[in-house]
């Protein structure tokens, strides 16, 4: 039973990580590439590893499951912050369906 | 071998296969990408799925070290990350790409450029 649950929690997680690569792939510009990633990227591994915490039951594994988990879900918005904000100051042009850009005026001076 | 453990071997095979997949796309991205950000983004991605295909591994071959190997990797990879997206905030602190957004040079800083050429 836990082997068709591990199984389908496999397949699950990495077509998440593959729709994030299509999106770095498709999507129009910088910001939304690295919103694609974060997201989808972050889901796709987190199920992966619960897949593992779930097919090998022990203590020692699922302590490290559960930081592998954490350390995704707090590295990644750090991460994709700290390359957003170079991408904008470094003047990476916006896609051109971009209606808003609030940074514009408040301005990074 | 019973049906259950044949479902967990193909399951395994066929989602490496998938990863593997979307690794050749972000090496697409990472290749062409118009600007540098856009690589440290495919770079990111890619080190996501490294970690995910060392979990997967670590299921498929019932070896549990590899999940030692998936913390570390994560590890390395963030602070590669920032490193990579600090790098290109400061090489392009200076440039006349976007003068509206150009950071004002610190204050403390240019007295101690002053001071320095004085004394040479």
């Amino acid at each position: 039973m836990i082997e068709y649950l591990t199984g389908i929690l496999m397949v699950l997680g990495s077509l998440f990580c593959l729709v994030a690569a299509l999106g770095v792939i498709r999507l129009p510009d910088t910001l939304t590439r690295m919103h694609a990633v974060t997201k989808a990227g972050t889901l796709g591994a987190g199920l992966v590893v619960l897949a593992h915490a779930f097919f090998h039951q022990q203590t020692g594994i699922f302590l490290r499951a559960g930081f592998i988990i954490v350390l995704l879900l707090f590295t990644a918005p750090v991460a994709a912050h700290l390359i957003a904000r170079a991408s904008y100051r470094s003047g990476v042009p916006l896609s051109g369906r971009t209606r808003v850009d609030e940074l514009k005026k408040t301005a990074l001076k | 071998m019973t049906g259950a453990t044949v479902f967990l071997h193909g399951a395994g095979q066929v989602s490496m296969a998938i990863l593997l997949a979307g690794m050749f796309l972000l090496l697409w991205r990472l290749s062409k990408g118009p600007n540098a950000a856009d690589r440290v983004v495919a770079m990111d991605l890619l080190s996501v799925l490294v970690v995910t295909f060392l979990v997967i591994l670590s299921i498929h071959t019932r070896e549990t070290s590899y999940l030692d190997v998936a913390i570390a990797y994560a590890c390395i990879a963030f602070l590669g990350t920032i490193a990579l997206a600090r790098f290109i905030q400061k090489g392009t602190r200076n440039k006349q790409s976007r003068p509206d957004l150009r950071q004002k040079s610190d204050p403390l800083y240019e007295n101690l450029l002053d001071k320095r050429r004085s004394h040479d």
